[in-house]
């Protein structure tokens, strides 16, 4: 599904990303667990196609595509999704308008049929129960005046809603209460299938004890420094990173 | 020959009602001449190009099919023509309520109409373009409305030019609304044809006691048309004032929007919106005036320019000494959407009371990268996603339109626009 071969990202002429691998199969989670500043929101900013990332080498690919070479909004009709970690308040666009048009673009791409209006309606009320969505959030603004917690359930909401190949959940769940979390893995777990793929980036194991991952990777310095089974995760809750870094830099010295 | 001075010479006065203030006003054109850009009011609008332009007086040509078809769909108005400044009786409908009057001016004069109800607030000598519109007028609505009665309709005015030939109309307008009636007028402005346009029009209103008056100004001219608007408002106690000013096409524009906040307990909004392309110029200048004490004034301007347009953007609040407990609120917001287009923005508050609250805001940017990558990460284009951004950001002014047709005509204009 998402194929990561020696990435190499910079920022502003900073090195971020080092020579990342990861390859993710169809059907699996795979949970990207690091220190703050190891570069994880810039794996999430690179593959999505954010401006300001300059890729200096290695690739990327999904189901064979090159996800490099496309701009942001052709990855997403590819079927890439990106749960943002600090989604953006847009006033005057309401959010019901906007899914519509972005499901369409979609369906478009997909050479399928347009959702009429009814059509569009029945499939957000289905998606809508799933992550327990208040229908007066759609009526309003998109993210404008929400809560941390909605804005949160609001891109699982849209995530469920535009049913990508590939979803990457950028520390949706900082800033979480317990409810929302759980609401938030239900998306989740509800959605996962054979066919498609999930990759969850966290500061914190406990999002895991919901989402329960196939494999869990430690980023740090811009690589994959090791990659476990989930029981990696509770190892680095008790432990902390500390004694991995330790392990690797020892190993790379 | 100068702008003025063609005018003057071409000039047929035909209305004996208002001569003892047009020969002052052209006294006073004597020693006026067309502001250039060393007056701070005018610093970055120039109207040099007026000079030579080579409008002239002209009578319009257009059938009534092409007057006609300027028309706001669906909107349940009376309706008054004024084309190339004067009136089209065939074409207009006017009200036959009781206690309301709405008729060309002209013929309100003729008809033994007080002609004090000109320059009862608007001063020749302010400029040549309001000495230029008393001394030189054609003709232009009146609108009265008595004390208690509420003009059942709004009214809408079609000012149009036969540009297929240069063309120069002048208007002078009148809305008197007395004490706790109702009223709402909008101004529509066309230009038809590809030759240089310009309309001069001085609108005077007179908002009562706690009267309640709606006014709006609606530009989509072509790109050759200029037009140089002042409107006058005197608001009385207790009124509500409500202005609204859409500009998307035209050559130089310029608005002058001046507010006398009258009395006790009033509120007064000017709401403008302008989305500019091509080279197209134009001038919102506004005065909201506090002079006694306990009113409130809401202003917000958003626009949008592409393109090598430019704008200007001068909003004027002054709090008087008596006028305590004043509440004024600024707002001006403006999207350049290229390196070319350019925004000169004035905000100037001028207080002399202690004990208020004003504040105002004015912002020039671009749009949020955050918001389109969003947009796009969701699958939408690039395209869609400004185009969708843009609207959101000038839908709010229109949000705030209380006439539905106008609401539908104003998103349909944008939505072609972006």
């Amino acid at each position: 599904m998402l194929s990561i071969k020696n990435l190499e990202a910079s920022v502003e002429d900073k090195q971020i990303l080092k020579g990342l691998n990861l390859e993710v199969n169809a059907g699996e989670i795979h949970a990207i667990m690091g220190p703050n500043g190891a570069g994880k929101s810039t794996l999430a900013s690179v593959l999505a196609g954010k401006d300001g990332y300059e890729v200096e080498g290695g690739a990327a690919e999904m189901d064979g595509v090159d996800l490099l070479d496309m701009a942001p909004e052709e990855r997403a009709r590819e079927g890439l999704f990106l749960a943002f970690q600090y989604p953006v308040e847009i006033p005057g666009v309401n959010t019901t308008s906007f899914l519509k048009l972005a499901v369409n673009e979609m369906r478009e791409h997909r050479g399928l049929e347009p959702l009429d209006a009814s059509g569009f309606l029945k499939l957000m009320k289905e998606r809508m129960a799933t992550v327990e969505m208040k229908k007066d959030l759609l009526n309003r603004n998109l993210n404008e005046g929400f809560s941390g917690g909605e804005k949160k359930r609001n891109e699982i909401f849209q995530m469920s809603m535009l049913e990508p190949k590939l979803a990457i959940l950028d520390e949706t769940d900082s800033g979480l209460d317990i409810d929302a979390l759980r609401i938030v893995a239900n998306g989740v777990n509800s959605q996962k299938s054979a066919d498609n793929a999930f990759v969850v980036i966290t500061h914190y194991q406990r999002l895991l004890d919901y989402i329960i991952p196939d494999f869990v990777h430690v980023l740090y310095d811009g690589k994959i420094i090791k990659s476990g089974p989930k029981e990696l995760a509770l190892e680095l809750e008790e432990h902390g990173y500390d004694a991995i870094i330790k392990e690797y830099e020892e190993q790379t010295a | 020959m100068a702008l003025k001075d063609t005018l003057l010479a071409g000039y047929k006065d035909e209305q004996a009602s208002v001569s003892a203030i047009r020969s002052s006003a052209k006294q006073k054109l004597e020693s006026l001449e067309l502001p250039t850009i060393k007056n701070e009011e005018w610093k970055y609008t120039s109207v040099k190009s007026f000079d030579s332009k080579k409008y002239t007086w002209s009578d319009s040509k257009l059938s009534s099919d092409q007057l006609n078809s300027v028309e706001i769909p669906n909107l349940d108005a009376y309706k008054i023509f004024l084309v190339n400044g004067q009136f089209n009786a065939e074409l207009s409908e006017l009200p036959t309520q009781n206690k309301v009057t709405v008729s060309s001016i002209a013929d309100y004069l003729a008809n033994g109409g007080d002609a004090s109800v000109l320059n009862a607030q608007l001063k020749d000598d302010a400029d040549a373009f309001s000495a230029l519109s008393t001394a030189l007028f054609k003709d232009g609505y009146y609108v009265q409305v008595e004390k208690s009665a509420v003009l059942d309709k709004p009214v809408v005015v079609y000012h149009i030019n036969d540009a297929s030939q240069p063309v120069v109309s002048i208007a002078r307008n009148v809305i008197s609304v007395a004490e706790n009636a109702q009223a709402t007028v909008i101004e529509s402005y066309h230009a038809i044809g590809g030759e240089a346009s310009l309309s001069n029009v001085a609108t005077e209103i007179l908002v009562g006691e706690s009267a309640n008056v709606s006014y709006y100004k609606l530009q989509n001219e072509v790109a050759t048309a200029s037009h140089v608007g002042t409107t006058e408002v005197n608001i009385k106690d207790k009124a509500v004032f409500t202005a609204y000013t859409f500009s998307f096409d035209g050559e130089i524009v310029r608005n002058n929007l001046n507010m006398a906040l009258d009395g006790e307990h009033i509120e007064a909004n000017m709401y403008g919106a302008y989305l500019l392309g091509g080279k197209t110029h134009v001038d919102n200048h506004t005065v909201a005036d506090h002079l006694k004490p306990n009113c409130v004034s809401n202003e917000l301007y958003k626009g949008v320019l592409d393109h090598n347009s430019r704008g200007v953007f001068n909003g004027k609040v002054f709090v008087r000494p008596d006028a305590q407990k004043t509440n004024a609120f600024q707002s001006n917001k403006n999207v350049l959407l290229t390196d070319t287009a350019k925004i000169n923005a004035k905000p100037q508050l001028e207080i002399w009371a202690d004990d208020v609250s004003c504040s105002h805001g004015c912002t020039v940017g671009q749009l949020d990268q955050n918001a389109i990558f969003f947009f796009r990460q969701r699958g939408i284009s690039k395209e869609n996603a400004q185009k969708l951004l843009l609207q959101a950001f000038v839908l709010e002014v229109v949000e705030l339109v209380k006439i539905d047709a106008i609401k539908k005509y104003l998103t349909k204009i944008i939505d072609a626009k972006l």
